[in-house]
């Protein structure tokens, strides 16, 4: 051990490490089409390893109880079971235990945030949440690039409370505009939401920079992580960003679990969204008492074995190594853009080859519709997503109104991104196109 | 024939460029204050972006003109232009009838062979019946059209 902690000049993962990880992964060991499955959509939910199934039965099998609820010893075990893996996944973001609360995924994580605002926005409100009201003149700040998940939630809360939604612009690279942002980042912000890692265009925000930006003039900043969670070393007290979201199903966990990040002294002071059992206090017919986070957050009986697995996949992560999954995922991202900027009549949205992004791409082929090149990619037992993958602004800024992604994890070699590449060579001709441009 | 081949026919290919009543212009778009002779309708599949605006018009009882403008998979656009070539001078009754013709086989998961003596050149589609998630693609333009015609008198 060089004892290095920057995540820069880590080693990518080994193709031999890559074939024993696929060994964890029996999904991906099939035909489909009568080819050996290619899976490269990952940006939009990613496989289970073994050890995150077995979690989850482990649990049913030996636990499966109410938890905060029980005098008996199951239910101590399926409490244990459940803290225990707060704590895996808190440590995992960077975070306290205290300043986790499970949701279902990272729309419903960013749904409480926006939603406990609103709350704190209107009514009989006490001191403590009013850093978290919004009204007529102030202004929430968003991006060009977000998806719907982080878009709509803010329009609603503008729609609700009188504040006005503003965003931040791109450019045509995708990139942020960050001149714009000094701009738009004002005393009117009050909340700066903008995602980590554009599931479209791969690229990567400047946190840092932003939060600076915001914490100037005093707005809170929400993160989206759907995308950096999954794929790179997160830390969010490094980040210094007060709340953060993402969703487990991208992270080698099963559907139903995610999680909300936020300061421990703003959850505490945070009204709730969800009420209801199991957050209070002292109940009478009149009023409630609510107690501490996280559990103030989490009314009614939560996702335990999605939990569990969670943290089972966690831990398959930090075992692997974050530095060295994210280090490998931009080697298969520039090999990805690179190959198909090779390619005659194919965009490749977001930056160019060399500028460094997340490991995937999204494509426009000339002449033929996303929608056609991933039937035609299907054929050839390669799984990507087509459509404009819940970033309609994004699209219409670029000048479409659909893409198709390819986007890769910790199982993906550089063999399916070539396999992939030289089925994309094919789409023109087969669907007559070669003289399309674009 | 490959499971692709018969769902993109040369037929189909051909149909999604050549685009036969794709000519619903700009301007006529929102469908505003049109005659009672005259129906409209905009169909979008918001899960792939595709999206069509119908026009139809009629002379008594039958269709006398088609026009839309759209975007989307060669499926969907094909789909347009086969309905295009197909509707005009066939009365309200024959049209509803050509429409449920082409629904049934189109959600029949590719279990019904698609009889050209009714369905003439929109057989070709019948490869989408097997590949469920493309069958609002084809369908787009279909539905548009029924919505369209229920709307003149
Ligand atoms: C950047 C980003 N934000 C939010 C989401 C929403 O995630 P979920 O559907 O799991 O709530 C996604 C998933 O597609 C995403 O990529």
């Amino acid at each position: 051990m060089t004892g290095t902690a920057n995540h820069g000049h880590s080693l990518p993962l080994t193709d031999t490490e890559i074939l024993r990880i696929r060994n964890d992964f029996p999904i991906l060991e099939q035909l489909v089409n009568e080819q050996p499955l290619v899976y490269l959509d990952s940006g939009a939910t990613s496989q289970n390893p073994l050890s995150v199934m077995e979690a989850e039965q482990e649990y049913y099998e030996q636990r499966n109880s109410a938890v905060h609820r029980g005098a008996h010893t199951l239910a101590v075990a399926a409490t244990d079971v459940f803290e225990d893996a707060r704590s895996t996944v808190a440590a995992f973001i960077g975070a306290d235990d205290n300043e986790l609360v499970w949701t279902q995924n990272a729309t419903a994580g960013l749904n409480l945030i926006a939603y406990s605002f609103g709350n704190a926005s209107v009514g009989k409100v006490c001191d403590a949440a009013k850093k978290f009201a919004v009204g007529p003149g102030d202004e929430v700040l968003v991006t060009e690039m977000e998806h719907h998940a982080n878009l709509i939630p803010w329009q609603e809360l503008c729609r609700r409370t009188g504040a006005t939604l503003r965003f931040i612009p791109i450019y045509d690279d995708g990139t942020l505009d960050m001149a714009a942002a000094a701009t738009l980042i004002t005393e009117r912000t009050k909340v700066l939401a903008f995602t980590h890692v554009s599931n479209v265009t791969g690229v990567i925000n400047p946190v840092a920079e932003l939060v600076a930006l915001a914490h100037a003039v005093g707005a809170l900043v929400v993160l989206d992580a759907c995308q950096s969670a999954p794929h790179l070393p997160l830390d969010v007290k490094a980040l210094d960003v007060d709340f953060a979201v993402f969703s487990g199903h991208k992270m080698l966990a099963p559907t139903g679990i995610g999680g909300v990040y936020g300061r421990a002294a703003l959850l505490d002071a945070m009204p709730p969204f969800l009420t209801g059992g199991s957050m209070i206090t002292t109940v009478t017919m009149e009023e409630a008492g609510y107690l501490p986070a996280p559990q103030r957050f989490e009314a009614g009986t939560q996702p335990i074995s999605q939990a569990a697995a969670l943290a089972a996949a966690c831990n398959y992560l930090s075992e692997t190594g974050m530095a060295r999954i994210h280090a490998w995922e931009a080697e298969l991202g520039k090999r990805l853009v690179k190959g198909l900027e090779g390619i005659e009549g194919i965009r490749v949205l977001g930056p160019p080859a060399g500028v460094p992004r997340a490991g995937l791409a999204a494509f426009e082929v000339a002449g033929v519709h996303a929608h056609d090149v991933g039937q035609f990619l299907d054929a050839a037992g390669i799984a990507v997503r087509v459509g404009h993958h819940c970033a309609q602004p994004l699209h219409r800024r670029l000048g479409l109104n659909s893409s198709t992604r390819a986007s890769t994890y910790l199982y993906n070699t550089t063999a399916e991104v070539d396999a992939f590449l030289a089925a994309v060579a094919g789409v023109r001709a087969y669907f007559g196109v070669e003289g399309a441009s674009l | 024939m490959s499971a692709l081949d018969s769902l993109y026919q040369q037929i189909i290919l051909e149909e999604s460029k050549t685009r036969r009543g794709g000519d619903l212009r700009d301007d006529q778009l929102d469908g505003q204050h049109l005659p009672a002779n005259v129906g409209q309708c905009h169909q979008l599949n918001p899960v792939c972006g595709d999206e069509i605006t119908l026009r139809i018009e009629t002379a008594e009882d039958e269709v006398s003109g088609i026009h839309w403008a759209g975007d989307g998979c060669s499926i969907s656009m094909a789909s347009a232009s086969i309905l295009s070539d197909m509707v005009v001078g066939l009365n309200r009754a024959e049209v509803a009838a050509l429409i449920a013709n082409f629904r049934e086989v189109m959600r029949s998961r590719g279990k019904l062979v698609a009889d050209e003596e009714i369905l003439g050149d929109a057989a070709a589609l019948s490869g989408v019946s097997k590949f469920p998630a493309r069958v609002k693609c084809a369908m787009l333009a279909w539905v548009a059209a029924e919505d369209a015609l229920n709307q003149t008198r």
